[in-house]
């Protein structure tokens, strides 16, 4: 590993905190902005194998420079093939895709997302954009990674509306509500931590701080309680190495910053 | 072992028929010779696009989008239209924001992706004016249409079970009476008119899309009408001679149109990129409803049609621009990136 970065922003070290999770020889499907660098950042680092698709039919691209868009022609450029939509997701759902990697607007202690609206639904205080892909992929995929900036109103006791299935209200529900068996998030990664999900409880549990991040600053960046191991782990920060892969996938800043 | 209903969405079941009408209305309605569908924008708009009709874009986002049938539809002031937002960003927003839709069967709306939500759409469904029908995802949208080509009443699917989005949406939850565990069904969905922008279609309507495809073989065949624009209308033999290419055929098509440059500003793949210096402007000015209105003076009811937009918005040396940027021989400018 290259030297430690000196200085990295909250985003870069998201970015390569999630990209180190992403494995070798393994398939995700990436939704747009945090995720898709960070597949891209682990492509190019220890995970040169990794096939990663992209829900409008782009299928294992050698992507030159960060799409805007999951649809945009950088998500097909110099692919495996350019398909459909049709043709990602039935994969999905077939068993071919490993990973979903998605962001998130809000999330609750289960790991379901909403992305749809804030408030009542009839009668919304703020409408997000809806599911998009995110439902599908939070589905379908054998296992599930958000990316989502932490803090007491994004992490919630009950989203205000479940967009995208995490483990709903428990163990074994996704699996009675007709999800394919043996999916669900895996990891969430926020600017403060990472965490999995407890196998009894199927609830949220920090498994790392990132560095300088203290136990008081996990309790105040959510509403609802999270399950805290005896053991909790400091993620390595980004090195000088990750960092300058990044701003070459990036170079304009887009998800990034100047 | 039966096929129990165990849950039903509450959504509104937009654009479905019994699958027999249907064929009744295909039979009677369309053609199966080869005919040369060529008319204008304007004569399309008119004769195939309703007030209240459920209409679709091909493409994805602001990618392969057929712009010059949603200007048309806007200065042709059609009204109360149902809109799928299978991933609908510009299409759908201007649309919104013209007031042309009252209701919006919803994958993904109201946002423009790294750009930030839309100001128009946001206004219009947080106030009230526009409805969300239904919600769905992107896939569940795909597979409705998938349904409808395929001219069965619905199709079973693993996605959104457990979840709010499918209890707002038109889907039922059954047994499927083999594994014995709950399935989503989801409806078919015809929409009256579909529309795309493609690079190649021959005047029968037989059209080449290069890259992805979306879900644009699905939504095609599964809607009633279907309006091509295309880059280039090209000689049939150009088909013929490559007929695996071929992935819209001519007789699901109604209408063709050579619009070049025609789905600007979004992005066409291969020839040329988003334009983010327009699309910008729009984010900036639909931030208030007068802005909304200068946006429609200025390039729809202020040019007499989609050749003097072209020019307006910057003509050849614009296009030589977004061309190299779409090529990797220039680097992408936006103005909302200088927010981030």
């Amino acid at each position: 590993m290259s030297e430690q970065a000196k200085g990295y922003t909250s985003t870069e070290l998201l970015a390569c905190v999630a990209s180190r999770l992403l494995e070798n020889k393994k398939s995700v499907l990436v939704g747009t902005g945090l995720p898709m660098i960070a597949a891209l950042l682990a492509q190019r680092n220890h995970a040169q194998g990794l096939l990663i698709i992209f829900e409008a039919g782009g299928i294992g691209p050698r992507v030159p420079v960060l799409p805007i868009s999951v649809g945009d022609s950088r998500t097909f450029y110099q692919a495996a093939a350019a398909s459909s939509m049709h043709d990602v997701m039935s994969a999905c759902q077939a068993g071919y895709v490993d990973y979903g990697f998605l962001g998130a607007a809000m999330i609750d202690q289960y790991g379901n997302i909403n992305t749809t609206v804030i408030g009542d639904w009839e009668h919304p205080t703020v409408r997000l954009p809806g599911s998009g892909g995110g439902n599908d992929i939070g589905s379908l995929c054998h296992r599930t990674i958000v990316l989502i900036r932490q803090d007491k109103r994004r992490f919630v006791e009950r989203v205000d509306f479940i967009t995208t299935p995490g483990y709903l209200d428990g163990p074994g529900a996704r699996e009675r509500a007709g999800l394919p068996e043996d999916t669900g998030p895996y990891r969430v990664i926020t600017q403060l931590g990472v965490y999995g999900f407890d196998e009894l409880t199927k609830r949220m549990k920090l498994l790392a701080v990132h560095p300088g991040v203290t136990l008081d600053d996990i309790y105040s960046g959510s509403s609802f309680e999270i399950l805290i191991p005896e053991m909790v782990e400091t993620t390595e920060p980004p090195t000088e190495e990750e960092c300058r892969m990044l701003h070459e996938i990036d170079p304009a800043g887009m998800v990034l910053g100047k | 072992m039966t096929m129990e209903i165990i849950q039903e969405g509450s959504g509104e079941l937009i654009g479905w028929h019994d699958p027999d009408e249907n064929r009744q209305w295909v039979r009677e309605n369309k053609p199966r010779d080869l005919r040369d569908k060529r008319i204008s924008v304007a004569e399309a708009v008119e004769k195939y696009v309703h007030d209240g009709d459920f209409i679709a874009f091909g493409g994805f986002g602001h990618i392969r989008i057929p712009m010059a049938l949603v200007y048309e539809i806007i200065r042709q002031r059609k009204q109360n239209l149902v809109m799928a937002g299978k991933t609908g960003v510009h299409d759908i927003d201007l649309l919104i924001g013209a007031g042309c839709v009252a209701k919006v069967e919803v994958a993904y709306a109201f946002g423009h992706e790294l750009r930030g939500l839309s100001p128009a759409g946001r206004r219009a469904v947080e106030s009230g004016q526009c409805k969300v029908a239904a919600e769905i995802s992107n896939a569940g949208y795909q597979w409705r249409f998938l349904a409808g080509m395929m001219g069965i009443p619905f199709i079973p699917s693993r996605n959104m079970l457990g979840t709010d989005t499918l209890k707002r949406s038109a889907c039922k939850v059954a047994t499927d009476p083999w594994s014995g565990k709950p399935v989503c069904l989801i409806p078919a969905a015809y929409p009256d008119v579909a529309m795309f922008h493609v690079p190649r279609c021959d005047k029968y309507g037989n059209t080449q899309i290069d890259g992805i495809i979306v879900e644009d073989f699905e939504l095609a065949r599964a809607a009633r009408r279907v309006i091509i624009t295309a880059e280039e209308v090209v000689d049939e033999e150009v088909i013929r001679k490559e007929p695996c290419r071929t992935v819209i055929p001519f007789y699901v098509v109604d209408a063709v149109i050579e619009v070049p440059y025609g789905a600007h500003p979004t992005l066409m793949p291969y020839l040329y990129f988003f334009d983010e210096e327009h699309i910008g402007e729009w984010l900036e000015l639909s931030k208030t409803p007068q802005g909304v209105q200068a946006y429609f003076s200025k390039y729809i009811f202020g040019v007499s049609g989609f050749e003097e937009y072209l020019e307006l918005v910057g003509g050849i040396r614009k296009f030589n621009y977004l061309k190299r940027v779409e090529k990797m021989k220039a680097p992408v400018c936006a103005p909302w990136l200088k927010s981030k």
